[in-house]
């Protein structure tokens, strides 16, 4: 654990002293901030229209109509934003011949990963918590329910823990950061939608596929259920990602 | 405290590493030689655990390379050709993190920190960041992370590569320096620095192990090249008046000695030569004229 904690905090040291950090941070929430501002003036608009015509006010629901459709949008800029996060992490290392150190350090393989892993997330832990400040302006004007929000917010991180881990995986591949971001995020929509080919599909196929889609499992969490098929998803899908991560590292070896 | 016996190292198909063997007992220096790619980089890389052989074995003081990982880590300190640092972090930083690596206790850790900058001279670059500093101060930096842990065997991939000649000393001397408290591997393709340091070479070509010499072997030889031809009468002459010189060989215009013992004091005979009126344009040390014997054998084998 100690061990862990050593390579994390390295690795929190560059990402805080490189600007790419700061700038994917100011990116993110300028984006997410644009979304928050049009969703809001739209359901707004829907609320007045509503409230005049008296027609479908039991729908009206600040968490459906304001929260649900900005954390569909903000998973869509993760899915650009989080491999730009990842990419450096272990290609750089590679590029620099840094490389050797860790490796020849007493360091486990897997604690190396781990480490690195858990700066990533921490680093994208404070990005969301700062989205936060979006849902104080809305508990300050209206009243939402806190709970489902709370879930959304957890579904939403353990989106983007998936993405950082496949990041990771991409990063070991090779020493261009490029490429591994370019991997990671391909790696990452087609999962995203490997769905669609699964509706079209016999139905064994169907099923195995929607349930491999992340969007199927982020559609439950953002209405704020929590089912733990869902968790156990997301775990499952990172367990593996840094498994094959340790992979790429004893296959390069006999190569 | 290093054995190597019949390694192999594959890459796809390469053979990088074929069947070599070799011992370096504790305490001592020894050197690889051999022109670029010759497996001088995969045989240490083998040594500090980082690569797995496909034959063969690699000991250190008895327990095996791929086998003990963890314990071989420890026990190893290592140089990569090219300095592993993190440019963004300060030398004090960067050493920390070092000494956090090989687990040295938090406490100990200051006290670690401090022994190896004094010992590699890094006092004055201490609170700078590493992407500051020059060339030389780097592989210092370099050789001071290797050592942080105190390791009982030292690898030192190319320590004096892209170094102006007063830093190349420098470094020499620490090497020297090391020998008190670890037995130490260098590679090099230059010459002069193995016979000055170590006290044996490996001579690696095409991942084959070509020679192995000691110190002894290469103080038994020397090469003097003149001005111009020597006459075959110096050589017979110098045997006769140095009981010590077992061998005297003229070949055009150079003199090819071979000595009973290894030879520290070399003042007598060249004095005899000067007096012989032969002029003496430069002295071969002998490893010089061991290694070329070897590669040009060699390459008069192949063609």
């Amino acid at each position: 654990m100690k061990s862990v904690w050593t390579i994390a905090k390295k690795e929190l040291k560059t990402f805080l002293f490189s600007p790419i950090a700061y700038i994917l941070t100011a990116f993110f929430l300028l984006v997410s901030g644009f979304f928050f501002y049009n969703i809001l003036a739209w359901a707004n608009d829907q609320t007045m229209r509503m409230m005049q015509s008296g027609y479908g006010m039991e729908r009206l629901n600040i968490n459906q109509m304001l929260f649900q459709p900005f954390f569909n949008n903000m998973t869509i800029i993760l899915m650009f934003l989080l491999p730009m996060l990842t990419m450096r992490l272990f290609a750089d290392e590679k590029k620099m011949r840094t490389e050797e150190l860790l490796l020849t350090s007493p360091l486990r393989l897997s604690s190396i990963i781990i480490g690195k892993y858990l700066a990533a997330l921490i680093i994208y832990a404070i990005i969301l918590l700062l989205t936060a400040t979006f849902a104080v302006f809305v508990f300050a004007y209206g009243n939402p329910e806190p709970a489902p929000l709370l879930t959304a917010y957890l579904g939403l991180f353990l989106l983007g823990a998936v993405f950082i881990a496949i990041g990771l995986f991409a990063s070991a591949l090779t020493e261009n950061q490029v490429i591994a971001a370019v991997i990671a995020f391909s790696t990452i929509i087609l999962i995203w939608v490997i769905s669609w080919v699964g509706e079209s599909g016999p139905g064994a196929w169907r099923g195995i596929l929607t349930y491999l889609s992340f969007f199927s499992h982020f559609k439950n969490m953002v209405t704020g259920v929590i089912d733990t098929q869902d968790i156990v998803y997301y775990l499952t899908f990172i367990f593996l990602s840094l498994y094959l991560t340790r992979s790429v590292f004893e296959f390069r070896k006999w190569r | 405290m290093i054995q190597v016996e019949n390694l192999s190292k594959k890459f796809a198909n390469v053979l990088a590493v074929n069947d070599i063997s070799f011992r370096v007992e504790k305490g001592q220096i020894w050197g690889f030689l051999g022109p670029n790619g010759a497996g001088k980089t995969t045989t240490m890389r083998i040594l500090t655990g980082y690569l797995p052989p496909n034959e063969g074995q690699a000991r250190i003081d008895g327990i095996d390379v791929s086998t003990n990982l963890s314990t071989i880590k420890k026990m190893v300190g290592y140089l990569p050709e090219v300095v592993p640092v993190y440019t963004e972090l300060t030398v004090k930083e960067f050493l920390r993190f070092v000494a956090e690596l090989y687990g040295i206790e938090r406490k100990k850790i200051r006290f670690a920190i401090d022994r190896v900058v004094e010992k590699t001279n890094l006092q004055s670059v201490y609170g700078r960041l590493i992407k500051n500093i020059s060339r030389g101060y780097r592989q210092r930096l370099g050789i001071a992370q290797a050592i942080i842990h105190e390791p009982e065997v030292l690898i030192l991939d190319e320590p004096t590569i892209g170094l102006d000649p007063a830093q190349i000393i420098e470094i020499r001397e620490m090497i020297r320096s090391f020998k008190e408290s670890a037995t130490v591997i260098l590679s090099s393709h230059i010459l002069a620095e193995i016979t000055q340091v170590c006290d044996g070479a490996v001579i690696i070509k095409e991942g084959r192990l070509k020679a192995t010499l000691t110190r002894d072997e290469w103080g038994k030889n020397l090469e003097i090249v003149t001005a111009g031809p020597v006459d075959e009468a110096v050589g017979s002459g110098l045997k006769q008046s140095f009981p010590v010189v077992s061998e005297a060989l003229a070949e055009g215009s150079t003199l090819k000695l071979e000595f009973k013992d290894s030879m520290s004091d070399l003042n007598p005979i060249i004095k005899h030569l000067v007096e012989k009126d032969v002029r003496i344009k430069e002295i071969k040390a002998g490893l010089e004229a061991l290694y070329m014997k070897v590669i040009l054998a060699e390459e008069g084998r192949a063609s």
